[in-house]
């Protein structure tokens, strides 16, 4: 670390300014990550259940998702098609 | 202890036992970090800085458990926004470019958001008033008039109160970072 006495308070103000905040909704798609990640975890589950509801993701992902009561978020569409073409 | 005044190691331990909040502290904590390099040390366009952005997080939370040292988290995340703004900047330019793609800067760029982020951390320890001041004026670079009326203060008091706060904040900065004591 660079000493300490080198960040007068002109330094840390240029240093602030250096990080300012990406836009929130990337922060709270982030934020919720792991609640997208149970909802996968759901699905894959239901998918090695049911059979019609598997087809169902197989033929149309988005509409499969949403028709199960999920957000078809990208991230979530692109994990699920990952583990389905698995099961 | 609140997640928000835990080490990064206590934090990612929290996240990795599966503590949403924690997680969440995660994403704040590091969020202007990652976001300061895809677009000011690789020079990401918005939309494909929060493609990287999204894709990190993504990355960092299925594969936390791969860390060997929770305290490194920081490097690692470094690393790994590195690598992946690397590939966006390769998937979009010609193919006898690719080895050549990362901004010449973009080491000294990433030495000052690594101090931007210890000064960062530094704003924790001041009580919240300051941290919201200073947070506002300098990183969100709003107004003494829109400050003021954010936080209900006369927008004449605003300079001072702001110059006071780093004052603090430079003897919080200071007090995470002495020297160690000859022994």
């Amino acid at each position: 670390m660079t000493p300490a006495h080198r960040y007068d308070e002109e330094r840390l103000a240029e240093l602030l300014a250096a990080l300012p905040p990406p836009p929130e909704a990337w922060v709270r798609a982030a934020e919720e990550l792991p609640l997208a990640r149970r909802g996968l975890d759901e699905l894959v589950a239901r998918a090695e259940a049911d059979a019609e509801f598997r087809q169902a993701l197989i033929a149309d992902l988005e509409a499969a998702v949403a028709g199960a009561g999920y957000e078809p978020d990208p991230l979530l569409l692109a994990a699920l098609r990952e583990r389905v073409v698995r099961l | 202890m609140s997640n928000v005044s835990l080490p990064d190691a206590q934090l990612v331990a929290r996240c990795r036992a599966g503590d949403h909040e924690a997680w969440r502290e995660l994403v704040q904590r590091f969020s202007r970090y990652v976001y300061g390099i895809a677009v000011q040390a690789f020079r990401l366009p918005e939309h494909d800085a929060e493609d990287v952005f999204q894709e990190v997080f993504a990355r960092a939370y299925e594969r936390l458990h791969t860390l060997r040292d929770d305290a490194a988290v920081r490097p690692w995340l470094a690393q790994l926004t590195r690598r992946l703004c690397i590939d966006r900047l390769r998937a979009g330019s010609h193919e006898e470019l690719a080895d050549e793609v990362e901004p010449r800067e973009a080491d000294d760029t990433l030495a000052r958001l690594d101090e931007a982020l210890s000064v960062h951390e530094a704003l924790a320890g001041l009580p919240e008033h300051c941290r919201e001041i200073l947070d506002r004026f300098f990183a969100r670079d709003e107004s003494y008039h829109a400050i003021g009326e954010a936080l209900s203060l006369p927008a004449g008091t605003i300079a001072s109160r702001i110059s006071r706060c780093l004052a603090k904040l430079r003897v919080e900065f200071e007090g995470r970072n002495l020297p160690p004591a000859p022994s």
